[in-house]
């Protein structure tokens, strides 16, 4: 990559670019940055939000396989409830489906009698389990459209040869379907991963401290419009550059033949 | 390029007024009950609607009330979306160095509200290890980050006074720190009745809570400054002050 | 029973049209949804086209410069985008007029919305158009310029047709993604849905209702969305041979 940088108009362009930054640190208001405080309550966003992202990514992902499975071979009984899950999903906004999680389930609380010394409680009042509870729904019913794709598009002889040769349906796929699906979905994982990244701002509405939350926090002490938003800006841009090259070195990884 | 950019500045324009005229108010764009707040129809209605339309009828303003989201509202004054901020905004230190501000038009205390019998006071022995729920960007917020964040177990900051007031209904939090008008409003509904009661006023701190509530304008407008404390005045002298409060709360709120 | 049935009772009064039901303020909310959603569609897809041309056709500062612009909007959450183009649009804007002399003007709500989520769609829609050019086999465009075809005619007789019906699987999409969008806006304050919602929701404390119906609304948008762009597609496609079963 850095071969492709050493042309004129392009260290021309990160001359221009790195004197914008400068621009932009010399004029603006940093000091905040200094502050131990919110040094301390950057650093938790940042870890909150990273944390949330692979956990909703894990999770998602575990119920996407199922999900895109009914879709791809179930019978209707399977097929037609996990599309209907999937269309739900896709269909509405992710903060709505956030607002009605939280606060629609939290209206419900004072109708129901001793809920507060029932062994759930410290789950159903902790807005964070809500926050990985409404992502990885939300991943589920995207990423499981993506593996319904995957699966139906293994070769059929694969399968075939493998039920001629007398193999188990768990074991036909346990090892020819999900393994060769998953290497069909790999390349788009990484830009799945950096669009579920980007819904992670929303759990900030419910009460999670993620790094928006903190940007919004110092916004609101200090009274400065832009400069936390570039930071935030910045955080995100680089959350997005360690998730492509995650996926690329995983990609140079996994051996693949391209015909 | 001067004719390109003001040809785009124009496109961009389609459809907008030239700030002649109608004056606009910013509002929270989030209901406050009970002095903004919208009903069934679209239209704002509560204490400070009331007060708004009292001001400007006095000054002979066309104004115009406008919705903006409450963490948004200085900056969309700044940048001219909006003309004045009359939307129960403490008159701070803080902010006065980036907007000026009106006299004050009331001033009412804060208030601790609990779960019935779980804080006993309303300090930091009171509220140790309590989970506190605050509306960002809110004096409360920063008061309450500043005193008692260091006892209590965690703090939360909700959108919006409901979501922190329904949270406290369904115990997902301990205590709230809020305006004691909005609370009273939510102390007197069946949900709160039911669930909560007021603990007391916090210790006051000026510069944190701020001086009162006053209307905020853009430094250095001060022509309309003045036009709003003259209208300010003109509503507390002839009375129209206290008829609007007899409307909705027991005793005046003008504070000392 | 009885519970149930004085919950519908309630829940039908809550939603009814007319004041002191909300349904009227919903259905305003959905209308300003779709016309910001609308709007900000258009202004996308008008990006996107000059986006896609320039990446493939334009010079290498024109193609380096967009790379930067898909790579930077597409890497950036929508919510922070949103916040920094809203206060920095009207801000700009401002500090341009006041700077040439003139005197601050107001720029309307909807519009500011609809350029900020039009800036954002214009990345995906540039790379989503140029994907679709791309797939336009290259032995009509070479036969039209073999035959003298100005550009222009090129692109409006030959690409454009013949990329659409590569384009609208796409295109639907950053449609069903922009209405989805305009909910990110009750953050800066819009009167679109979500945020009526929210309103509702608060002011009578039905939280379910409000946002369960909302849900219903945004469902039913999405669904016709898309029956109405499986038409599209098929209508793009006519005189294609049929793709295999």
């Amino acid at each position: 990559m850095l071969k492709e940088l050493m042309i004129p108009r392009r260290l021309v362009m990160l001359a221009i670019a790195a004197f914008l930054i400068g621009l932009c640190i010399a004029y603006g208001r940093w000091d905040w940055l200094a502050v131990p405080k919110y040094q301390k309550m950057m650093l938790t966003g940042i870890w909150n939000t990273v944390t949330l992202l692979v956990l909703t990514m894990i999770i998602g992902m575990a119920l996407a396989i199922p999900l895109g499975l009914a879709q791809a071979v179930g019978p209707w009984y399977l097929a037609r409830p996990a599309q209907a899950f999937c269309g739900l999903i896709r269909g509405t906004p992710l903060l709505l489906q956030l607002f009605l999680l939280y606060y629609g389930i939290g209206s419900l609380f004072p109708g129901i009698p001793g809920i507060r010394d029932s062994i759930f409680w410290p789950i159903l009042r902790d807005a964070w389990y809500f926050g990985v509870f409404g992502l990885s729904l939300s991943v589920a019913g995207y990423e499981g459209e993506v593996m319904r794709g995957a699966f139906k598009g293994v070769p059929h002889g694969q399968l075939e040869a493998a039920t001629a040769m007398g193999m188990p349906p768990v074991t036909l796929f346990r090892r020819i379907w999900l393994p060769q699906a998953l290497h069909r979905v790999l390349p788009t994982l990484g830009g799945e991963t950096v669009l579920q990244m980007k819904c992670t701002p929303l759990v900030a509405m419910i009460t999670v401290m993620d790094i928006y939350a903190v940007s919004s926090r110092v916004r609101a002490e200090t009274l400065i419009v832009y400069e936390p938003l570039l930071m935030l800006a910045v955080v995100y841009l680089a959350i997005t550059g360690v998730i492509v090259t995650l996926f690329r070195w995983f990609e140079r990884r996994v051996p693949t033949r391209t015909a | 390029m001067k004719t390109f950019a003001l040809a785009a500045i124009a496109a961009l324009t389609l459809g907008t007024a030239a700030l002649a005229d109608p004056v606009k108010i910013g509002v929270a764009s989030e209901a406050y009950p009970p002095f903004t707040s919208p009903d069934a129809s679209g239209n704002w209605v509560g204490w400070e609607v009331d007060f708004i339309n009292a001001v400007c009828a006095a000054e002979a303003m066309d104004c115009v009330i406008t919705p903006v989201a409450w963490d948004g509202i200085i900056p969309s004054l700044t940048s001219g979306q909006i003309d004045v901020i009359m939307s129960s905004m403490s008159i701070t230190e803080e902010r006065m160095k980036t907007i000026d501000f009106s006299d004050k038009y009331y001033n009412t205390p804060a208030l601790i509200v609990a779960a019935k019998g779980t804080v006993a006071s309303a300090d930091a022995a009171g509220l140790a290890g309590k989970i506190i729920g605050v509306q960002a960007s809110t004096t409360h917020e920063a008061y309450v980050n500043a005193h008692f964040a260091a006892d209590a177990a965690e703090v939360k900051v909700y959108l919006t006074q409901d979501e922190a007031n329904q949270d406290l209904a369904a115990g997902r939090i301990d205590a709230i720190q809020a305006d004691s008008i909005a609370m009273d409003a939510f102390l007197g509904s069946e949900a709160g009745k039911a669930c909560c009661e007021a603990v007391g006023a916090v210790a006051p701190d000026p510069a944190i809570l701020g001086m009162g509530v006053g209307a905020g304008i853009r430094k250095g407008d001060t022509e309309l400054l003045a036009k709003i404390n003259a209208g300010i005045a003109k509503v507390i002298a002839d009375g129209t002050y206290d008829t609007i409060t007899k409307a909705y709360f027991a005793s005046s709120i003008y504070g000392g | 029973m009885f519970a149930l049935e004085a919950l519908g009772a309630s829940t039908l009064d809550l939603l009814a049209f007319s004041p002191p039901g909300w349904g009227a303020t919903l259905l305003r909310g959905l209308w300003n949804s779709v016309q910001i959603a609308t709007g900000a569609y258009a202004l996308g897809a008008l990006i996107g086209i000059a986006g896609a041309y320039g990446k493939l056709y334009g010079s290498p500062v024109t193609k380096d410069l967009l790379a930067v612009y898909t790579t930077v909007v597409r890497a950036v959450p929508e919510l922070v985008l949103i916040l920094i183009l809203y206060f920095a649009v009207a801000d700009a804007v401002n500090q341009v007029i006041l700077a040439l002399g003139g005197s601050r003007i107001e720029i309307n709500g909807v519009a500011a919305g609809i350029a900020v989520l039009g800036v954002v769609q214009g990345a995906y829609a540039t790379e989503v158009l140029r994907g679709a050019i791309l797939a336009v086999p290259a032995g009509q465009i070479e036969a039209a310029r073999a035959m003298g075809m100005s550009p222009i005619l090129l692109a409006r007789r030959i690409t454009m047709p013949l990329m659409l019906s590569f384009a609208i699987p796409g295109l639907a999409n950053l449609w069903l993604v922009a209405t989805k969008d305009t909910a990110l806006l009750a953050v800066v304050g819009f009167a679109e849905l979500t945020q009526a919602t929210r309103q509702a929701a608060s002011t009578t404390k039905a939280f379910f209702t409000f946002y369960a119906a909302a849900g219903v609304l945004y469902l039913i948008l999405s669904i016709a969305s898309t029956i109405l762009f499986s038409r599209i597609e098929k209508w793009a496609r006519r005189g294609q041979r049929r793709m295999g079963g």
